[in-house]
């Protein structure tokens, strides 16, 4: 096929997806907060309150556009285009599955494939800054200044620590290339542990992994490290003159950047979309198995259901789950879904750990978290790529 | 194709260092040169320096121009004031500067040797690989010499701008 | 001189090098008629980039990446040189409360 006609579909199909999974992200972290605070979270607006991301975007666009009169208006307009921007582009150079044939056309699963794929993350989430400090000092506003200044001061601080983490591992994979590295990772020691890199011999890299999370929360401004932009601290920080549709272009520039540190953790750490054990174990029934079980939950609640409601709805889903799990059976879209469904299971895993950490932890003050990434990260880091340039330097 | 990525990027950079010395705030300067920046990374991909590309994107767009962002937001530096330029300056400097530029450029052309046109791709010692190779076995003293470099910038940035105890 | 009839399908390199005196030039137009010291100093950033872009055109012409190792070294004096030079300015604007390079004339306040 048309080399052009290719790309742009298979852009039209991952941009289309990804804002999907941007706007329901938002309804899974809400549910699962409320659940972890023992209340039920929203459950008006759709089954189980599924439609409340669509309330949520017809609510912000409508809302009223103001544009202060005391405000820089270039700038203004310009940071949450550049925010939003260097957030979306990160999605385009992650492999999200293998080569793939569809039809009778060879394609690789993912957008586009660099040389220097590690090194463009790094690039772009360091120009993820401009954002951010752009949107304090535009506003005007003392409070936004610090707000900004401080947001953007701490994503500097901890891509250091996050620098020297990514490099841990590459140490042992040998290529910048992102499809290389997960290429790198596949097999299985002794036929059942999977070639993970946080179990590849000559030296685990677990504390690479820990310290890559440790620092993606703090880049992407998340709880513990969200002080800059907590609605009760410095009234809600770098954004707070600004409304509807520009307010919304950062909360999606947010989870966009979330989605893209679990995605790179994924394919550096946890290999990628390679399965836990291997395909002749039975690791293509895990998907099904998973999806027949949530089908089975799915009846039992409707046979007494908690609303006379879910009468009708937890049907639907329970069969929509058994048409995903059958699916999965299908062996023409196997080499295609199971990829896909290791992927999405791990970054899935990695994000409910993001909003697991929201739900729990309390944040730091600001002078903690700055001392944390200074004397605590950076020392760490640098510690763990001298082990394990060492071992393999020794034990190539 | 070659001719139109290369055509766009060298408009984009000229266009942003023109407004580099053109505005008055020093912010509006500051992202112009993020702009310049960002045209050369390309420029940078074309010329098959695929490392320093990427390079350029991580240390000078995303790190020293942060830097200087920074320093312009704290000491809110407001806009210059205009400078009292002569008639003769005014009228006859941008036509000069064109001349200048037209004049270098026919040089630039006519004493540069024949060589193979700029080909995307036709280039490919640019990888991290062979930069590594090169840096850690020809260039090694250099290199270690560029890292007491930063150590001396580093004390010398945490010295002048420590507050002073009395 | 450059060609005013159909564009050629790939550029040669003195275009490049054209672009960077061009680059080069409007640093150094920069540097001179400036008056407030940041974009002095971003000036001076404009004209290593013109280098560097230099740099890497004749390591495209020679086939070596000897161009590419001294560019990156360029970019790191540079990262150094931005550091301390920021230093010393808010060292002087902290004294002199200003930031116009004509006003810092002399060495007593």
């Amino acid at each position: 096929m048309n080399y052009y006609l290719l790309s742009m579909i298979k852009t039209a199909i991952v941009v289309g997806i990804f804002m999907h999974v941007l706007a329901y992200l938002q309804w899974i972290e809400r549910k699962v907060i409320a659940h972890v605070q023992l209340r039920v979270g929203p459950r008006r607006v759709g089954p189980h309150g599924l439609l409340q991301p669509l309330a949520d975007v017809i609510k912000l666009v409508t809302k009223e556009d103001i544009l202060p009169s005391h405000v820089n208006k270039v700038f203004y307009f310009l940071a949450p285009f550049v925010a939003v921007t260097f957030a979306l582009i990160s999605i385009s150079i992650i492999p999200f599955g293998p080569e793939i044939t569809v039809a009778g056309v060879r394609t690789n699963m993912g957008l586009a494939d660099l040389n220097i794929g590690v090194l463009f993350i790094l690039g772009i989430s360091g120009l993820g800054v401009y954002g951010v400090a752009l949107a304090g000092w535009a506003s005007n506003n003392k409070y936004a200044l610090m707000g900004g200044l401080r947001s953007s001061a701490q994503m500097i601080s901890y891509e250091l620590p996050m620098a020297l983490a990514i490099v841990a591992p590459l140490l042992i994979l040998n290529t910048l290339n992102l499809r290389q590295i997960v290429n790198g990772q596949e097999g299985f020691y002794w036929g059942f542990i999977p070639r993970w890199s946080i179990f590849m011999m000559p030296f685990p890299q677990i504390f690479s992994f820990i310290l890559f999370l440790i620092a993606g929360f703090a880049e992407t401004n998340r709880v513990p490290f969200d002080l800059p932009e907590a609605e009760n601290e410095l009234v809600a920080g770098f954004h707070v003159e600004y409304a509807s549709m520009k307010f919304a272009s950062f909360f999606m520039a947010e989870y966009a950047n979330m989605v893209t540190v679990s995605a790179v953790a994924t394919l550096l750490f946890l290999g990628g979309w390679h399965p836990i054990f291997p395909q002749q174990y039975g690791s293509g029934l895990i998907p099904v198995l998973i999806f027949a079980a949530s089908a089975v939950l799915c009846f039992f609640h409707a046979a007494n259901p908690a609303r006379p409601f879910d009468r009708i709805t937890l049907p639907v889903f329970g069969v929509l789950f058994l048409g995903a799990a059958g699916l999965f059976l299908i062996p023409v879209v196997q080499p295609i879904l199971l990829p896909l469904f290791w992927f999405s299971a791990k970054v899935g895993v990695i994000l409910f750990v993001f909003i697991w950490v929201r739900a729990t932890l309390p944040r730091f003050r600001y002078d903690q978290l700055m001392r944390f990434a200074w004397t605590f990260m950076f020392p760490v880091a640098l510690i763990n790529l001298f082990i394990t340039g060492l071992l393999v330097a020794l034990f190539p | 194709m070659d001719t139109i990525l290369f055509l766009i990027f060298a408009a984009i950079a000229v266009i942003c260092g023109i407004n580099l010395v053109v505005q008055t705030h020093p912010i509006s300067s500051a992202l112009s040169l993020v702009g310049v920046m960002g045209a050369l990374a390309a420029l940078y991909l074309l010329l098959g320096g695929e490392f320093i590309a990427a390079a350029q994107l991580v240390v000078y767009a995303g790190a020293i121009m942060v830097l200087f962002v920074f320093v312009i937001m704290l000491l809110n530096a407001g806009t210059e004031k205009r400078l009292n330029v002569r008639p003769l300056g005014k009228y006859l400097g941008a036509p000069l500067l064109l001349v200048f530029f037209g004049m270098m450029a026919y040089l630039i052309q006519k004493v540069m040797p024949p060589s193979s046109p700029v080909v995307f791709g036709a280039f490919q010692g640019g990888t991290a690989a062979e930069i590594g190779k090169s840096l850690f076995t020809v260039y090694l003293l250099p290199f270690e010499v560029t890292s007491v470099l930063i150590l001396i910038a580093i004390l010398g940035a945490i010295v002048l701008a420590r507050k002073e105890v009395d | 001189m450059i060609p005013l009839g159909p564009l050629p399908a790939a550029v040669p390199p003195s275009w490049y090098l054209i672009l960077s005196a061009i680059l080069f030039a409007l640093g150094v137009l920069g540097f001179l008629l400036r008056r407030n010291i940041i974009t002095v100093f971003m000036s001076i950033e404009l004209m290593l980039n013109a280098v560097n872009l230099s740099f890497v055109t004749f390591s495209y012409v020679l086939k070596r990446v000897d161009g590419h190792i001294f560019s990156f070294f360029v970019m790191v004096v540079a990262a150094a040189e931005a550091a301390v030079g920021l230093a010393i300015i808010l060292t002087v604007f902290k004294n002199r409360q200003t930031l116009e390079i004509d006003e810092v004339s002399s060495l007593k306040n």
